[in-house]
């Protein structure tokens, strides 16, 4: 009986990399296979757009053609033309002022709605109609009511967000489990202590669903907004490349503005998973 | 005014739904002594766990009033502390949080901070939970989860105690073990308590009266049993005592055979078939 036990304790020598051969597994398992679809799908776009009457550049030709773009990401030469970071962070910035506004607004709505049945009643039926306007019907107007740009921008992206985190919070309220009710009240705890030591924790899970819904639609809505509004951002730079005819431009734009709405959500995916922590049980 | 420590005076509950009123509860009367362990047990759908959320004030009763210690009960409060089937704890606080939330809360004025963390730690240690303080209840198991209910309710320092079938979601050696654990806590505590069970041998063994209810609809306090059995009890040499079998008896003799008759429909039928009638005229 004592032979096998022993031999279960393995020597040093090969428990030390043992995170080695863990990072070798994540590298086999989730890097891997997006590389090679990548570097396949690069491979047939590659073939696909070599040949003389190909409307759209191959991958190399991009490369190429915006060669400058990539190593000097934060050039400046005034107005519009300004390198590609200054351009992505414009339209971040529009969407950090607009998305959080939208997120006081929406969290502090879908609380009311959520909250209140009267309120459910009154409001709910309005927000479902007005969710489904497309971001960019509201540009005319908030052009019209502002008279500037760079605030018609924000709005567009407000009402682009605010919708589903209304939603998402007023569904996480509702569905707070009468237990927890119950404790809040035994406890006699009043509305400030519910709110942030019940209500939030408890519908926490549902509003940042609705936060990363959010976070992506605004990223959707500020490039559409910026092709028409112009000035430094993202969005108008694609416009002002297709104008120009510089399609590798618009190549490498779609690339960043990709990875970009990503990280976005999975910044708030991590936020969200640090908050919520343990809150599912 | 009653000299006892709680009553529950003339309590009737109606319900209404769709425009159809079903009469719950009738005539309810029950008073309360001191330090006393009250089991209300009766089939499901009787009506017991409407008792115990009224004597809460989480449920208002249609008439009647219950006093406890001279005044009259409105509405819930951290006097009558109660204990859920289902532990309802936060699940996004630790063992010790959730404790703590209720003793900073009940106890906001009248202990310094230093005093309110020793309180809390106290009671965890009470009911043996002094080891988990930091873990969230997802990570202990479905008894451990009760045992910080527990301590949640008594941390509060309540004039009553309310347990809502506080073992009925465990296992049965789980519930043993925590049967004993209440029994020595009220042993050294004198709580005034008073529990909801379906379990006949736990009622016997926990309590000192057996407050035992007809079904619904109209359901109302059927008999009373008092068990007069030394403490502390000790459920191994009471497996062979006769007033113990004589106990539970009486009550299995109530549960199933005096109330099937009760039953307008039931007469023939298994008490099995018979509950779910019951429940759906009580809350139809």
């Amino acid at each position: 009986m004592n032979a096998p036990v022993k031999s279960l304790a393995p020597p040093a020598g090969i428990t030390a990399p043992s995170w080695l051969k863990r990072l070798y597994n994540t590298l086999l398992q989730s890097v891997l296979p997006p590389l090679v679809i990548t570097a396949a799908l690069l491979l047939i776009w590659q073939l696909l757009c070599s040949g003389p009457n190909a409307s759209l550049p191959p991958p190399s030709q991009v490369i190429e053609d915006t060669w400058e773009l990539i190593v000097n990401p934060f050039y400046d030469n005034g107005g519009t033309d300004v390198g590609m970071a200054w351009q992505l962070l414009a339209s971040l910035e529009r969407v950090a002022y607009g998305y959080a506004l939208a997120v006081v607004a929406g969290v502090a709505l879908g609380v009311l709605v959520g909250q209140s049945t009267w309120a459910m009643r009154g409001l709910d039926p309005l927000f479902q109609i007005l969710r489904t306007v497309p971001p960019l019907a509201w540009l005319p107007l908030s052009l019209a009511g502002f008279k500037d740009s760079h605030p018609s921008a924000l709005f567009v992206i407000f009402i682009t967000a605010i919708w589903p985190i209304i939603i998402n919070t007023s569904v996480g309220i509702r569905n707070i489990p009468e237990d927890y009710r119950n404790v809040a009240k035994v406890l006699r705890l009043n509305g400030v202590e519910y709110f942030h030591k019940i209500m939030l924790p408890a519908a926490a899970p549902y509003i940042f669903s609705g936060l990363r819904i959010g976070v992506g639609l605004s990223w959707l809505a500020i490039i559409a907004a910026e092709m028409l509004i112009g000035g430094v951002g993202i969005g108008f730079f694609i416009w002002d490349a297709w104008n120009a005819s510089r399609i590798s431009d618009i190549i490498l734009a779609l690339v960043y503005v990709g990875v970009v709405g990503f990280l976005l959500d999975r910044l708030v995916l991590f936020v969200g998973n640090r908050i919520t922590r343990g809150t599912s049980a | 005014m009653s000299k006892h420590y709680l009553s529950i005076e003339h309590v009737e509950k109606y319900f209404e739904r769709d425009g159809v009123s079903s009469h719950v509860l009738n005539q309810i009367n029950l008073n309360v002594d001191r330090g006393e362990y009250i089991s209300i047990i009766g089939h499901s759908g009787c009506g017991k766990s409407t008792v115990l959320n009224i004597v809460a004030g989480l449920t208002d009763s249609s008439s009647g009033a219950v006093i406890l210690d001279g005044r009259e009960v409105r509405g819930p409060g951290p006097d009558r502390s109660l204990v859920f089937q289902n532990h309802s704890l936060l699940p996004w606080l630790t063992v010790q949080e959730n404790v703590a939330l209720a003793v900073d809360k009940v106890f906001k004025r009248t202990k310094s901070k230093a005093e309110r963390r020793d309180w809390t730690l106290h009671h965890l240690e009470l009911v043996s939970m002094g080891h988990a303080l930091h873990k969230r209840p997802s990570e202990i198991s479905g008894g451990m989860k009760q045992r910080v209910g527990i301590a949640r309710a008594l941390a509060m320092e309540p004039k009553v105690l309310l347990l809502d079938e506080p073992f009925g979601a465990l296992d049965a050696l789980t519930r043993a073990h925590l049967q004993d654990e209440v029994m020595r806590i009220q042993s050294e505590l004198h709580n005034t308590v008073m529990m909801i069970t379906h379990d006949v041998d736990e009622a016997v063994l926990l309590s000192d009266r057996i407050v035992m209810m007809t079904n619904g609809p109209s359901a109302t306090i059927g008999e009373i049993l008092t068990i007069d059995l030394p403490r502390p009890r000790d459920r191994i040499a009471l497996a062979d005592d006769p007033r113990y079998n004589q106990y539970r008896h009486a009550v299995l003799s109530f549960l199933h055979e005096k109330q099937r008759k009760v039953e307008p429909l039931g007469a023939r039928r298994s008490a099995a078939a018979a509950q779910p009638d019951g429940k759906q005229r009580a809350r139809a």
